[in-house]
């Protein structure tokens, strides 16, 4: 009971970094999703410099810990003259990070689907962009969707890396109350049970949206 | 500069891979007791398995981290930082090698158990010699996938002051103010391991194939 009564005493501690965490998923994702995209198109792109552009950005997303691109973007941004707040330099790590990841998903969506759907929209007199959005995105979406939620799941789990360069988020509220009474192991596992619970609702959300988007083809 | 910044960060590397690798092997190990135990007969060790592999998956590695170090003290159980980040790593590879494992004994068709069966080899001879050699030239590439996930992730042991590699970019970045230049050298020494484990892998794995005259 002693147990329930002290965290439900840090809970108010905690919330606004729950906030800031999720606030911090949300932006990442906002922007990243559509920055994947876009790389995925580069990549697929015919002209060379589109596509060296769109390899280096992922590989670099990819290649290096989310905790490296953090910390260089911290430490060189200033130096180039841009000062940004912690969290917005967060932001821009987690989307790069995210945006890198998801190219790989829409690029496999994109290349699952048949050749024959763009050659009828071209019959269709759907050329370019209007053949590209009204046929071949829409169905490559719905294969990229499921592998993207779980990513936005493991995108909420990176946003614990922003502590280090000192955004108010979960963790580091959770520091700041082990660092005043000394109750680390309890406050962690309260930690560890908030993002654990949240997680299992994001992953629960998943589950239905796979569901929904796969409905279609139950049927038959 | 770049010499000097080389030669000072690249002093990580040996921590960088000695914590990979050792939570690589004992996270190895406890995964296959997870799947085995995931596999088990009895409907509550099973569910104790999947729990566990459920609760690790959903909490983020830097709170596994600090709960570790920051937490376990309070029992008297004092972990140097390298300890404890080993320990955090071997908790969450072990849950994820246990699901790669599965996948990987997914992979073999029934017809394999039923055949050593038929040839009256007891239940022990079939998973050593029939199922597992199969199925982890299945899991292989998968493992290796996560080798260098997890390598990436040994990153987070800096934050509970591991001298890893991410570690001294970060006191490079701070003393000689060359922040850009400190974490590209960081970064270029990862995708490099990466790059090397990814190759050592793919040519096992060639090899093992070629063993069983598949490619």
């Amino acid at each position: 009971m002693d147990l329930l009564t002290q965290w439900l005493g840090w809970l108010p501690d905690l919330a606004p970094g729950l906030g800031v965490s999720l606030q911090l998923t949300g932006l990442s994702l906002l922007f990243g999703f559509p920055l994947g995209l876009l790389f995925a198109v580069m990549a697929a792109s015919k002209l060379a410099p589109l596509q060296w552009i769109s390899f280096l950005f992922v590989e670099i997303g990819r290649g290096l810990p989310a905790l490296v691109l953090l910390y260089l973007l911290y430490f060189s941004l200033p130096d180039a003259g841009i000062t940004l707040t912690s969290l917005m330099t967060a932001i821009i790590a987690l989307t790069w990070n995210t945006g890198a990841y998801a190219s790989e998903y829409f690029r496999a969506g994109l290349a699952a689907v048949p050749l024959g759907q763009k050659e009828a929209a071209l019959t269709s007199g759907l050329r370019g962009w209007s053949g590209f959005r009204l046929i071949i995105l829409p169905q490559a979406l719905r294969i990229s969707t499921p592998p993207l939620a779980g990513l936005a799941v493991l995108v909420f789990q990176g946003s614990a890396l922003a502590f280090v360069i000192a955004v108010p988020e979960l963790m580091s509220k959770a520091f700041e109350i082990g660092s005043i009474t000394f109750e680390y192991l309890s406050v962690y596992v309260l930690t560890a049970v908030v993002y654990g619970s949240i997680t299992l609702v994001f992953l629960a959300l998943v589950r239905v949206l796979e569901w929904r988007l796969g409905r279609h083809l139950q049927r038959n | 500069m770049i010499t000097q910044l080389l030669s000072s960060i690249a002093q990580g590397v040996g921590l960088t891979l000695y914590v990979t690798a050792a939570s690589l092997i004992i996270g190895g190990v406890i995964g296959l007791v997870l799947v085995g135990a995931a596999r088990s007969p009895i409907a509550i060790i099973r569910s104790i398995a999947t729990l566990y592999i459920n609760i690790v998956r959903v909490i983020p590695p830097i709170t596994w981290l600090f709960l570790i170090y920051f937490g376990l003290p309070q029992f008297a159980l004092r972990l140097t930082t390298i300890q404890a980040a080993i320990i955090g790593f071997s908790i969450i590879a072990s849950a994820f090698m246990a699901e790669i494992y599965r996948s990987g004994l997914l992979s073999i068709p029934d017809g394999q158990r039923e055949a050593a069966h038929a040839l009256g080899l007891s239940t022990v001879t079939t998973v050593g010699h029939i199922i597992t050699p199969q199925a982890f030239r299945v899991a292989l590439p998968a493992i290796a996938t996560y080798g260098i996930g997890l390598l990436k992730d040994s990153a987070l042991a800096s934050t509970i002051g591991v001298r890893e590699i991410t570690y001294y970019a970060q006191q490079c970045a701070k003393q000689t103010h060359e922040g850009l230049l400190s974490f590209v050298v960081a970064g270029l020494l990862y995708i490099v391991i990466s790059l090397a484990v990814a190759l050592v892998s793919r040519r096992v794995d060639l090899t093992l194939r070629r063993k069983i005259g598949v490619a």
